[in-house]
């Protein structure tokens, strides 16, 4: 296969370990984000889709197995090259500050920047680049509390772009967004995909969006994490197994959900 | 562009501002010297009385030294606690820093009569109470950070603050009954606060401390600006955030602990000062705010100083008196303005 292994996970577990008690939350994972996909990581609330993105972002330690950033175990990589090879977008408020678009923008390129953080031509480009892409060039130089929700979005976005690492892993960034709003977003998230060779993986409950636009999709239910190609996962009735409700029923013709 | 055009003029002006401010407050006082004769004194000339230059070396010049160097130190470590606390209303007053540090001097001022008198006199020296202060400092802000760690909001961290200030002043009130007439003396001379009084020793002392906090808080300007997304996305910025976490904290009580030694609890500068820079400067990035802050930090002690004096009069007010009337209406509009802020 072409398809480059960007990170990799094999029969991890996660969970999370106070003192010497074990509080397993998923185990016998297996995960692969390669180059140019889309990834959309879904399951029911409190599943674990959150401690899972913490894993495999490094935030938190596996119970069991490693998880390998370009071969690399991600525990083992010094916190720049890291940040140079791993970006996030996390559900949590920023702190109340002063920071304008372009400059909150501009904090992507710290792993790149000097002791002082002084930014260079090269960095300008790539800050430039990622508003363009992201389109909200006009925004720049706005402060970052002036903007509406699904602008900061794209901001923190514009962000991660910046940071220009070959991963880019996203926490629900489509909750709070209205439809039109959310619909721009996945276009956004896919067009990335296409034309920077990049791997996102997002995780979401906007499942019927998900199903259309995503290239490959890790399910999360009690018993097992799946990773495998929407229609596959259509034609194996996998979406059935997500809800423990017999009123949500997969409907695999018009590939939705249905109440019953 | 062009607001790299107004930065630029409005550091100038400043530090144009602190030079001028510097001469004034040197040329105030109870003999009021004129400026023409402060800056020949100042460039190694002489002045026509020698009283006037006797005043100047020995008197005014350590004091308006001292009060560039507390106004700078508490102004900065003011904009460090509130970057990383994330807390418009950090300060080392308002976090009891001060009181930590005052806890520390009391007990070596205070409780330096229970020990045998060889020890007593090794720790009275400036180095034993400035180590004493920073320690008194340090420990408070550890606690400080341990209880924010459990507790998000910012109402609940200033009132941990607030009692650490109850708690290290019964503690004060308790030592006093041990101490001797002349100590307590000396120590409520210390606790009003004053810049006055700083032999040259002293002087150097506090500023190869400031020097330290300073250099200290510059190597933390760029984990401060990743700070400002919050803890999380600074460590995925690649920062080794326990480590500059350190530093700052030791920026930090270094800066406050030293100068709370030889100046005494100065409330509010480190609090408002910060505020000023952020609102005049319109912007949260450190490269800036820094050097703004430590300017104005300056312009407002010596601003301070020159009203404690009370120009043409005998009477010297408490320093602290005059930070606090300038201070605390701050903290009140901040205080209203928060909710704004914060949403």
């Amino acid at each position: 296969m072409e398809n480059k292994i960007i990170l990799q996970a094999a029969q991890i577990s996660i969970g999370y370990s106070h003192n010497k008690e074990k509080n397993l939350v998923a185990s016998g994972i297996d995960l692969t984000l390669r180059k140019g996909k889309l990834i959309a990581l879904i399951g029911a609330n409190g599943i674990g889709k959150s401690t899972l993105l913490r894993t495999i972002t490094g935030i938190q330690k596996t119970i069991l197995g490693t998880v390998l950033l370009n071969g690399t175990n991600i525990h083992e990589l010094d916190a720049l090259t890291l940040a140079q090879n791993l970006s996030v977008v996390l559900t949590e408020k920023l702190p109340p500050s002063n920071l304008t678009v372009f400059e909150l923008i501009a904090l992507g390129r710290q792993p790149y920047t000097n002791w002082i953080g002084k930014l260079t031509g090269a960095d300008s480009i790539k800050i430039n680049e990622a508003m363009e892409l992201t389109q909200i060039s006009h925004l720049a130089a706005k402060k970052h509390y002036e903007i509406s929700d699904g602008q900061l979005q794209k901001v923190l976005i514009a962000r991660a772009l910046a940071q220009d690492t070959p991963l880019i892993i996203l926490d629900e960034p489509t909750t709070h967004l209205d439809l039109l709003h959310k619909v721009a977003l996945f276009r956004l998230l896919k067009k990335l995909t296409d034309e920077t060779e990049k791997c996102i993986l997002f995780s979401t409950h906007d499942i019927d969006m998900a199903i259309q636009l995503s290239d490959e999709m890790i399910i999360m239910t009690p018993e097992a994490v799946l990773q495998d190609e929407p229609c596959n996962f259509i034609s194996k009735g996998s979406f059935n197994t997500l809800f423990k409700d017999e009123h949500i029923v997969f409907d695999n013709e018009k590939g939705k959900f249905t109440i019953v | 562009m062009t607001k790299t055009n107004r930065n630029t003029v409005l550091f100038i002006l400043l530090t144009l501002g602190v030079v001028l401010l510097f001469v004034i407050n040197i040329s105030l006082g109870s003999v009021s010297i004129p400026l023409k004769e402060v800056f020949s004194s100042l460039t190694g000339g002489h002045s026509s009385k020698e009283t006037w230059q006797y005043i100047i070396i020995n008197y005014r010049l350590p004091k308006a030294i001292t009060a560039v160097l507390v106004g700078m130190g508490l102004s900065i470590s003011g904009l460090l606690m509130q970057t990383l606390f994330r807390n418009p209303l950090a300060g080392p007053y308002v976090l009891g820093l001060s009181s930590g540090a005052s806890l520390g001097v009391a007990t070596v001022i205070l409780g330096a009569s229970l020990l045998p008198p060889f020890i007593a006199t090794l720790i009275v020296s400036p180095y034993g109470v400035v180590l004493a202060s920073s320690l008194g400092s340090f420990t408070v802000l550890l606690a400080v950070l341990a209880v924010s760690h459990r507790l998000r909001d910012t109402m609940a961290i200033l009132i941990v603050g607030l009692m650490f200030g109850s708690l290290t002043s019964a503690i004060v009130g308790t030592l006093t009954y041990f101490s001797t007439a002349e100590q307590l003396q000396k120590f409520t001379f210390w606790s009003l606060g004053n810049l006055g009084n700083l032999s040259w020793t002293s002087i150097s002392l506090l500023s190869i401390c400031a020097a330290i906090g300073l250099l200290l808080s510059i190597f933390s300007i760029k984990p401060l600006n990743s700070l400002l997304l919050g803890e999380n996305y600074a460590k995925s910025l690649g920062l080794n955030y326990k480590k500059s976490r350190v530093i700052i904290i030791f920026a930090t009580s270094i800066l406050a602990g030293s100068i709370t030694a030889f100046a005494g609890p100065i409330a509010f500068i480190g609090l408002a000062v910060p505020h000023i820079a952020k609102l005049v400067f319109q912007t949260s990035n450190h490269n800036v705010l820094f050097w703004s802050t430590l300017l104005f930090g300056a312009i407002t002690m010596l601003i301070c100083d020159s009203i404690s004096q009370m120009p043409g009069s005998d009477i010297t007010l408490p320093i602290n008196a005059v930070t606090s009337i300038f201070g605390a209406p701050i903290v009140i509009w901040l205080l209203i303005r928060k909710r704004k802020m914060m949403s």
